[in-house]
């Protein structure tokens, strides 16, 4: 139900704009719920933390430039491929990767973004290196170009829709449940028989998925790439997202990544200050709200109502 | 033979950096359990402090050697007093957003403060570098040596030798136990931290001299004293040092022989390799506490 009303909200934003600068804007926001949206699946549910991800972004985005721009691909071809390719990649790297957690689990992944990062920049014959990559065609679907603000707009939110889907169904089931099993403890999720390693390898896979996705929507929707959108400062970013929108939930990720997306539309001078905001956001939520910025207020709310000798209605909730 | 020597010499002077790095970690290790992600950002400002206080007020050498360590303790302390302590729920998760956090913050600050430029500070001592076997050994190399051997024997007395060294050890193993017991288990976790940051300002104040400083060289460091750290086997002091060596030494021969841009490649991948292969690190003897 709630997904109906988001799709018909979606499909009447996308009437009702006309902006190119809104669209842009909402474009964008979309791509970093993706973002969010896979990450806090990992971060949130399975518990699992990952401090690289604007690589498997990255390798989405410049499997089907490098396929688009330099081979002639198709971008509907190209599309399983980049897929493909960042699922295989995240495969190898949980293999290892999965049997540690906590810190160790932190530093890996870190170092994996930093890898890739510098791959991406060193590799210069394919990747254009610092300089980028230009020359990405925009999506087609038979005759029609994707190009315009609205299609782009439409494209975008449609995947994050059936996203929102896939996801939420995923979270309502079996899986779900062993996945908030190990969130809350691997031992006793492993006693009581759930494959706790494969269960945390297919949500690694699942995760880089949905930033391989972004990825490669990112890369046609803007045509034009560079390392930078790749670096540590990004997969800082998102965590933020997953962060700031509360973990383990699936409408903070829209949350938090509107808000990450907003913030430096509003404050012009944000720029310098960026990395001061993002540190202390990071620090002041995490202290005080473990449970990010939805749940920590909510709990505010309810504790300061039951406080005030007002029965709670929404306990249940 | 004498460009093997060459590299050897800069490998030896990377690795002797690391090490001190990878001490700052194994330090805070050993006494809370915890990893700090913003270790490289005290190494940053290490460097940028020195920077200033050597070059920029002309303050003389060991002044501002000790007054960069005790700022960037400070620091450290601050961050364990406000950030640190106040957490409720000390899940690692928890601890390394918080930490990330800290690192970001740290880094946009020396951002603000010293703008986005590289900044570099002279040597240590004016002398002719020297040739041995004929290659070229900077004295500059013979300082950092000289510092790092002294900061690891002195390490070495402080936990094995003073009470309140071994009073952090007691913290380390069991916490309430050693809090039983009369010792002051907060102050010595402070300790912990101020030590561990005084520990990432020397690093700092050893590379000023040798490479570019600026606001963002502190996560490459980090993570490169950290492979270190793993590499030796975290929470052995002689692993760290064991293991920065080997990762120095390892980065000149391969920036030297194979291609300089896969310089900062080789020690992650050394660090995903060592997670993968044997996590407890060449020195660590226990299988690794996988929370």
């Amino acid at each position: 139900m709630r997904n109906i009303l988001f799709a018909v909200a979606i499909l009447l934003a996308g009437l009702g704009i006309s902006s190119p600068y809104h669209f842009q804007l909402l474009t964008f926001i979309g791509i970093h719920t993706l973002l969010a949206l896979g990450l806090n699946m990992l971060m949130g549910y399975a518990g699992q933390i990952s401090l690289g991800h604007a690589a498997f972004y990255g390798i989405g985005a410049y499997t089907t430039a490098i396929l688009t721009a330099h081979f002639n691909w198709s971008p509907w071809l190209a599309l399983p491929a980049a897929l493909f390719l960042a699922v295989l990649i995240a495969f190898l790297v949980a293999l290892p990767m999965l049997k540690l957690s906590g810190y160790y689990l932190g530093m890996g992944t870190l170092g994996f973004g930093m890898i890739t990062y510098v791959l991406i920049r060193e590799w210069s014959g394919f990747t254009g290196g610092d300089s980028g990559l230009v020359g990405i065609p925009p999506l087609e679907i038979g005759p029609v170009s994707l190009s315009s603000g609205r299609a782009c707009f439409y494209v975008v939110w449609g995947t994050v829709v059936l996203g929102f889907i896939v996801c939420e169904r995923l979270v309502n089931s079996r899986v779900g449940r062993a996945l908030r099993a190990i969130h809350d403890s691997e031992q006793a999720a492993c006693a009581m028989g759930i494959n706790t390693a494969q269960l945390k390898i297919s949500v690694f896979m699942l995760s880089a998925f949905l930033a391989a996705l972004a990825g490669f929507l990112y890369a046609h929707l803007v045509s034009f790439i560079s390392p930078n959108t790749f670096d540590f400062l990004t997969s800082i970013r998102i965590v933020t997202m997953v962060v700031i929108g509360g973990m383990a939930s699936i409408w903070g990720s829209l949350l938090g990544a509107t808000l990450i997306t907003l913030l430096p539309e509003w404050l012009h001078i944000f720029s310098d200050y960026e990395m001061v905001v993002y540190g202390l956001v990071l620090m002041v939520i995490m202290i005080f709200l473990p449970q990010g910025l939805t749940r920590g207020l909510l709990d505010i709310y309810e504790r300061s109502k039951r406080r005030a000798g007002v029965p709670s209605t929404t306990a249940k909730g | 033979m004498q460009e093997f020597l060459q590299y050897l010499f800069s490998g030896v002077t990377n690795g002797a950096i690391y090490a001190v790095i990878a001490l700052g970690f194994t330090m805070l290790y050993k006494s809370t359990g915890l990893i700090n992600f913003a270790q490289g950002e005290f190494v940053m400002l290490g460097a940028l402090s020195m920077i200033t206080l050597w070059s920029g007020f002309e303050l003389s050498l060991p002044l501002a050697f000790l007054l960069t360590i005790a700022g960037v303790s400070v620091v450290g302390i601050i961050l364990e007093r406000l950030a640190i302590r106040s957490v409720r729920k000390p899940h690692p998760i928890v601890l390394i957003i918080i930490t990330i956090g800290a690192s970001i913050l740290l880094r946009g600050v020396a951002m603000l403060g010293w703008g986005k430029d590289a900044h570099s500070s002279p040597a240590f001592s004016r002398n002719e570098p020297f040739e041995v076997a004929g290659a070229t050994l900077l004295p500059q190399s013979l300082w950092i040596l000289g510092i790092v051997l002294v900061i690891v024997t002195a390490l070495h007395f402080f936990t094995r030798g003073t009470l309140t060294g071994k009073a952090m050890q007691a913290c380390a193993i069991n916490k309430r136990a050693a809090w039983l017991l009369g010792i002051p288990s907060e102050t010595m976790v402070l300790l912990a931290f101020a030590m561990s940051a005084g520990m990432g300002a020397v690093g700092g104040i050893l590379i000023a001299p040798i490479s570019m400083s600026s606001y963002d060289m502190g996560m490459t460091l980090g993570l490169k004293g950290f492979c270190a750290a793993m590499l030796g086997g975290l929470g052995s002091s002689w692993g760290a040092v064991l293991g920065g060596l080997l990762l120095g030494i390892l980065e000149a021969l391969g920036v030297g022989f194979f291609s300089s841009s896969l310089k900062d490649g080789i020690a992650f991948l050394l660090l995903l390799l060592i997670l993968y292969v044997r996590p407890a690190g060449i020195l660590g003897a226990r299988a690794v506490h996988r929370f």
